[in-house]
Order: C-alpha cells, then sequence, then structure tokens
C-alpha cells in the first residue's frame, strides 16, 4: 500500500472562491491509503513546496497528490520539489482543480465536488504509480533556421555568434525574404536594403552558417535534440560553384516576358534571372516553367555566353539529408489574395496596388527605378487614395482574417509622408476604421504624416472604386466623423491587404507536428511566458509566423529564439521522457500489430530464448520497445490484442483506475 | 443553472489528448467559458492512448456518456494517433449502438489547443444531449452500483 500526501491549492482565489478546499482536504484524507492531507494559500510558492517537502519526509509518502492548477502549468515544479525531497518525480500526480473546475464553475458546491472526485481519480492513479527514471539522449549541435527573411537570418546570426552551425532553408533563390522587397522602414525611414542587405552578406560569410537558397524542407523525424531532417534542393540548372553572379547571361537570354515575381509582377524578368543585385547567393537561377532549352531543347543561349561554365541542363533537385538539434520555423508571411474584394477594383484596374507593389513603385531599385508612376499608364498620380484594413479585422471569414495585422497603420503613414515629401503637389487620403500606433515613437510618426505632411486621415471606409474611361478612379467613401459621403476622383488607390501566414506553414506544421492556430499562426507554448518556443519541444518561432509582427519585433523575437535555441544546443545530454512504452515478453505473441502502429519505429521483433515451465526452452518472437525512440504515445497499447503493450505513467490499470474513481456512485 | 426540470446530473468521462486538448480544455478554463461539471476530463497522451477497454469499463461503471478529445486530423502531436483513434472508435461506437447505447452518448471531437471556446461549446452540447437521453442502465454492471 502506497503512502499517499494530498496537497490542495487555494491559488490565492483562483481555486479557494469556488472550491471549499478545506472539505477536499477533509475528505481525500479518508480515502485509502492517504496518510496526509492538508491544504495551502499557494503550492507553488516556496512555503508551499516546503510543505511537500517537509510532509514527504515527516509522513514517508511514497506518492504525493497536488489539486491546483493544470499540470501543463506546475507538474514540473512540484515533481522536483518531491525529487528534492528523496521522492521520485513520477510518484506526483497532479488533479487538475482550477483550469478544469475552479474556473469553468460558478457553483461552489458543484465546484467542491468535482474537485473532490478529481482528486480521487489522481488518488487512484498515484495508487499503480512507479517510480521512472528518466534516460538520457545526445543533443545534435546544429540548428536549423527554415525560412530566410529577416527574422530568420537574425536568429541564424545570433546561434552562429555563439558558436554553433546553422544551416538556413529557403525556397525562393535567394535569402532577404519581404523586408527585400520594402523601400524605408518606418518609424526612422532608413531604407530596408541598407540595413537589410549587411546582414544577408554576414549570412553568407559566416563559416558556421550554411545558406540552403532555392531549397525546400521535404520530411522531418526525430525528435528534440535528434532530428533528422531532408532537404530538397531545388535544379537551378546552374552551378552555384561557378557562377560568378555576372548576369550575362540574364541580359541574353531571348525569353524577356516572364512576370517578375520580385516586383510583384509590374515589370518582366528573363527565364534565367538573378532577382536583384544584391541576392544571397547571388548566383543565376533558371526558370524550368518557361526555360526554351529546358522545355524544348531548342536554345542553350546562356550556356553560350557563360565564361565560367556554370549553366548545367542536365542537373537535378538534390536531397540532402542533415541532422539538427533544434528547429527554428520563420516562415514569415503573404499578403492575402484580393480576389474576394472586387469593390476595390484590384482587379480591374492597374492602378489599383496593394501596399507591397506601392513599395516597388516607390522603390528606386523598382519597375520604375523610384518615381512614382501610374502603372497604367506612367504617368504622374495627384491623388492618391490608400484604404485601411483590406481584409483586416474583417468580421466574414470567408472574405478576410478577424485579427488585425499590426504593420499596416504604420506603413501606410510612411507611404503616405513620402508621397507628400518627394511630391507636395499630391494630395493624399488615408480611410481607416481606427489609427493603431503603439511602439516606441509610432504615434508621433503618425502625428507627422498628420500635422506635418497634411496628410487627409478620414475615419471610414471605403465603399467602391469605379475606374472611369479616362483613367480616374471614382472613390466613393464615407467620413464618418462628419457624417457625409464622400466622392474623391484619385489617380491611384492603394489596399492595405491583411497579412496571412506563408501557405507553406501549413504542411511544414504537420512535418514538424507544432501546433497552429485557426489562422495558420503557429502557436506559441505559453502566450505570455514562453512566446518563442512551440509546444512541441525542440521547436522555436521565429517572427511572423507566430503572429503579425513588424521589423523591430520581428528581430527581437528572432533573437529570443536564437537563444531559447543555443540554450538547447548548449546542453550534451537531454533527459529524455520517461514514459514510455514496455512490452511483457511473456504475454507477447509476437504478432506485430504493434510495430504496424508505431510512428518512430520504436518497436522491433527479436527471437528470444525462454525458459518454459516445463523446463523446454523455446525460442519465441517478442517485441521490445527501444526506450530512447519511444515518444509515449500509446498507439501500441491499444494495438496489442494480448495486452502485453503498456505505457508507463499511463498504463492500462491507471487510466482504468481513474475511469473507476469518476464513475464511482456516491 | 440548468433547466430546474431536470434534477438528472449525468456523469461524463472526457479523454483528452495531452497536446491539443487537454490544453483546449485549460483554455476554456483561462478565459472562464462555462461548462456542466459533470465532466470530469481524463488526461492521456494522445487520442490513441484510448483503449476500447477503457470506454467500456466506464458504461460498466454507470457513465451516461464518454466522449474523446484529440487533435485535429493532420495535426497530431505523434502524426498518426488521431487517426487510429477516429478508427477504433467509429468500429466500437457502432458496436456500442448495436448493445443499446444510443451512438449520442459517445462522441470524438477534434479541438485544438487555440480552441478554449470551442472546447467549452462542445461540452455544453455534449450534456445537454446525453441529459436529453437520461440515465444510462443497458451496460450497467448492477455489481458496481455499491
Amino acid at each position: 500500500m502506497q503512502r499517499i500526501g494530498v496537497f490542495v491549492c487555494w491559488c490565492g482565489s483562483n481555486i479557494a472562491a469556488t472550491v471549499d478546499v478545506a472539505a477536499v482536504s477533509d475528505t481525500l484524507k479518508n480515502e485509502p491509503g492517504v496518510v496526509f492531507s492538508t491544504n495551502y494559500q499557494y503550492m507553488c510558492s516556496e512555503s508551499g513546496q516546503n510543505i511537500l517537502k517537509d510532509a514527504i519526509r515527516d509522513y514517508q509518502l511514497t506518492g504525493v497528490v497536488i489539486c491546483s492548477c493544470s499540470p501543463r502549468m506546475h507538474e514540473a515544479t512540484f515533481r522536483k520539489a518531491a525529487a528534492a525531497a528523496g521522492l521520485n518525480p513520477y510518484m506526483v500526480e497532479i488533479a487538475n482543480i482550477r483550469e478544469q473546475c475552479s474556473w469553468i464553475h460558478k457553483d461552489k458546491a458543484a465546484g467542491t465536488e468535482k474537485a473532490i472526485i478529481l482528486g480521487r481519480a489522481a488518488i487512484a492513479k498515484v495508487h499503480l504509480n512507479a517510480p521512472l527514471t528518466a534516460g538520457e539522449s545526445p543533443v545534435t549541435k546544429r540548428a536549423l533556421v527554415i525560412g530566410g527573411g529577416i527574422a530568420g537570418i537574425q536568429t541564424a546570426l545570433d546561434i552562429a555568434e555563439a558558436g554553433f552551425e546553422v544551416d538556413i532553408v529557403e525556397k525562393q533563390p535567394t535569402i532577404g525574404g519581404k523586408m527585400t522587397q520594402l523601400d524605408k522602414t518606418f518609424p526612422t525611414l532608413d531604407c530596408a536594403a541598407c540595413i537589410l542587405t549587411p546582414k544577408m552578406v554576414d549570412c553568407a560569410q559566416n563559416e558556421n552558417i550554411s545558406i540552403y537558397a532555392y531549397s525546400e524542407v521535404e520530411e522531418v523525424k526525430g525528435f528534440v535534440g535528434n532530428f533528422h531532417v531532408k532537404i530538397r534542393k531545388k535544379a537551378r540548372y546552374v552551378d552555384t560553384t561557378k557562377c560568378t553572379g555576372c548576369g550575362l547571361c540574364t541580359e541574353k537570354c531571348p525569353v524577356k516576358k516572364v512576370s517578375n515575381e520580385f516586383n510583384l509582377g509590374l515589370d518582366n524578368r528573363r527565364a534565367v534571372y538573378i532577382p536583384f543585385a544584391q541576392a544571397v547567393p547571388k548566383v543565376a537561377t533558371i526558370d524550368a516553367d518557361h526555360c526554351n532549352m529546358l522545355k524544348s531543347g531548342k536554345c542553350g543561349l546562356c550556356a553560350k555566353v557563360c565564361t565560367a561554365g556554370a549553366i548545367d541542363y542536365k542537373q537535378k533537385d538534390e536531397i540532402i539529408d542533415r541532422e539538427y538539434g533544434a528547429i527554428v520555423v520563420a516562415t514569415g508571411y503573404q499578403p492575402i489574395a484580393l480576389d474576394k474584394y472586387d469593390e476595390f477594383a484590384y482587379s480591374q484596374s492597374k492602378d489599383v496596388v496593394t501596399s507591397l507593389e506601392f513599395e516597388r513603385l516607390t522603390n528606386a531599385a523598382g519597375p520604375t527605378g523610384g518615381t512614382l508612376l501610374r502603372p497604367s499608364d506612367g504617368t504622374h498620380p495627384h491623388t492618391l487614395v490608400f484604404v485601411q484594413c483590406v481584409g483586416s479585422r474583417c468580421e466574414d471569414d470567408g472574405r478576410g482574417k478577424s485579427y488585425c495585422s499590426k504593420i499596416c497603420c504604420m506603413y501606410t503613414a510612411k507611404h503616405a509622408m513620402l508621397v507628400r515629401e518627394k511630391y507636395p503637389d499630391t494630395e493624399v487620403y488615408v480611410f481607416y476604421i481606427d489609427v493603431r500606433t503603439p511602439g516606441k515613437n509610432f504615434d508621433e510618426f503618425y502625428r507627422r504624416a498628420v500635422e506635418e505632411y497634411g496628410v487627409h486621415y478620414i475615419k471610414g471606409m471605403v465603399g467602391k472604386v469605379a475606374p472611369r474611361a479616362d483613367g480616374k478612379l471614382m472613390v466613393q467613401a464615407c467620413d464618418l466623423l462628419a457624417n457625409e459621403q464622400l466622392h474623391i476622383e484619385a489617380d491611384m488607390v492603394i489596399l492595405a491587404a491583411a497579412i496571412e501566414p506563408d501557405p507553406s506553414a501549413r504542411h511544414l506544421a504537420t512535418m514538424l507536428t507544432a501546433s497552429m492556430d485557426t489562422n495558420d499562426f503557429f502557436t506559441e507554448a505559453h502566450p505570455k511566458l514562453r512566446p518563442v518556443e512551440s509546444p512541441t519541444a525542440g521547436i522555436f518561432l521565429s517572427g511572423v509566423c507566430q503572429g503579425p509582427k513588424d521589423i523591430p519585433e520581428t528581430v527581437s523575437q528572432a533573437s529570443a529564439a536564437a537563444a531559447k535555441a543555443i540554450g538547447l544546443l548548449a546542453k550534451n545530454k537531454l533527459t529524455c521522457n520517461p514514459c514510455v512504452a514496455h512490452s511483457d515478453e511473456w504475454m507477447c505473441n509476437g504478432c506485430s500489430a504493434c510495430e504496424k502502429v508505431c510512428p518512430y519505429g520504436a518497436i522491433t521483433y527479436m527471437d528470444k530464448e525462454f525458459r518454459m515451465p516445463d523446463r523446454t526452452t523455446a525460442i519465441r518472437r517478442v517485441a521490445s520497445v527501444n526506450p530512447a525512440v519511444c515518444q509515449g504515445c500509446g498507439a501500441c497499447t491499444v494495438a496489442c490484442p494480448s495486452g502485453a503493450m503498456d505505457l508507463d505513467g499511463f498504463s492500462n490499470s491507471q487510466i482504468m483506475a481513474e475511469v473507476d474513481a469518476i464513475c464511482k456512485m456516491k | 443553472m440548468q433547466n430546474e426540470m431536470t434534477t438528472f446530473k449525468p456523469k461524463i468521462v472526457a479523454f483528452c489528448c495531452n497536446w491539443c486538448s487537454y490544453a483546449g480544455a485549460d483554455l476554456a478554463g483561462t478565459n472562464r467559458l462555462t461548462y456542466p461539471a459533470d465532466v470530469k476530463i481524463i488526461r492521456v497522451p494522445c487520442s490513441c492512448r484510448v483503449n476500447p477497454m477503457f470506454i467500456l469499463r466506464a458504461f460498466q461503471r454507470g457513465a451516461d456518456g464518454v466522449i474523446i478529445c484529440g487533435c485535429h486530423p493532420g495535426d497530431c502531436h505523434y502524426t498518426t494517433g488521431n487517426y487510429y483513434a477516429r478508427r477504433r472508435m467509429t468500429l466500437l461506437f457502432s458496436m456500442l449502438d448495436f448493445l443499446g447505447i444510443e451512438k449520442e452518448r459517445t462522441r470524438v471531437e477534434w479541438v485544438s489547443a487555440a480552441e478554449g471556446a470551442k472546447f467549452a461549446a462542445t461540452m455544453n452540447d455534449f450534456v445537454a444531449t446525453v441529459t436529453k437521453l437520461g440515465e444510462n442502465k443497458r451496460l450497467e454492471d448492477l455489481r458496481c452500483k455499491k
């Protein structure tokens, strides 16, 4: 018989307000095996932990039940305290009477009754607990960063700086991400390229960093400290070791009308291309969908002009196998498609552009060389209308996003300010629902746009944009504060499209078994206290893949993710989860049912010699579990027809005991 | 409180996977979303850990409803566990239905760690459904009723 101690936490008034904690501890005192029962204000506090430690020593407890908050919160705390008092940490069970009892029930009698039942279930389970010892696994001292935007770059640089090797996998031909497309950055108005490109070069030159550009993660296996990753390095049809990035091939290629994705289709590129002048790695890429040579075998001009002999039409995708200790996700975002926003005439008029397209139109390296011209006829626009929250804070889920995209207020203020500064002859209108400018120097920045630059900020939404035959755009809007309808004859309309997670993130999350929220942003382990870790151990989150962020926030989160990854890589050994499956060899009949359902390949079969009761020796085929590989899901325990397979910490008898305790008649 | 007419309080066992649904249940609590105290949660590492025997045992011991919550298909922490759970439970529930345990008393739901509201709504709905069906006596082992 176990000697069990029960500790009921008040959690201040969080539990005590809806659960009669004294009644719970008094009732549970009478449960079989309970030799000590008490309640205390804050069990997790130092004095609370001391009560636990003293009781373990004074009453020679062999099992502990804590009725408190969720085990996801403080299970580790109490296990550590128990271990400090000489009790095996896996002899501690938590009854969740806060998140799953006191916080959801208003009626004190019902709450108390439920807390007692949950306590009983935990006691019933502890009776069947056995001391477990955690094994250890080594840590591969190498990190993988998925995504090479500013988030991924910063994370990789920080990890490399700490002396660990790190690989960046980027699906585009160059690292840099969305920030390379921006013109200037708020609130300081320094040029994006001037602050980003040196970091890109740092990445290329850092000997601890390997860049796999034009590559994608194909498969992820393993677990924290020991991830096995397959990276698909897509064929560029250019030998990156030979290419000097001179750009001669991109000038001679006869296929000239390929939409240039770097400029968001505002101009064209060739079939062989370098995305932009400062690309890292600066090597050419052949677009197989448009290259004549690859499509029909008739051309080969680029190979003829390449003095380095770098063109290789026979290149194939390459699969790279690598092992990592930590993985940082930095997959970033994209603006939403605006096909469901017909009222803004985005698909009808070239002069209705998204804000990211507008960045390219004002960028000195953009299609117009930095001169703001209407995309339709190349004339100078005089009246510009900015529309905010296009798809953000949208209640209609089918059309837009319910969340605030966070960056639009600030970049729109920036655009408006830059236009007025460069072209004082323009009239600039901004339609908004609310102007949200929290952040260092952000509100000052917005006020400058209004007060110094005379941008017309109008509270209200644009109802319709109608292109007229003469090229003007008729903007119908309402001014909510003046309560009047407005009709503005605009030359350009700029839409602040909502941002959404990069579509590749969904598939990646499945591979990493990292959870996502309903908007496909990665979920953090704790929204306040563990914001850069995924609930899946060894997976860290950097940048917009976790939620909308501006550049300063992205960079700070990227460095935080790096610090967490470094903390993991700096360890030589990790403690494994001891709650793993094991097989009773005498009961196992060697059917292989468990082996088939194991997602980790942790179960193997072997022929083993057994001394039978009749003193003969028999060779039987039995299952054995590799505890270092088993992750403890328990799929095998249910698949096992003979009941030989069981899971430590969540054994069949333990769960049965919990079921019994919950269903027991009063 | 609930309908004054019904004094019947069902006994409901909810198996929640540690990674998604248990966290979803915690989130429901953190957001103070209420659902009846009749629901008692048992934490399991994965929905695939739920042995059909646990469900039979629960009904035998007088449970009025059993619900299994796991990660959404494709999001399982252990990659494929919830698919096994879904297949096993489909089979088990149809057998239970055949034995006279109405299929409304058994349910599999996918609740992610971010869906506290869904967890509370699911539990409210399930409790209401089971309350309407009344007490489960079909599989109850009278020897347990002491």
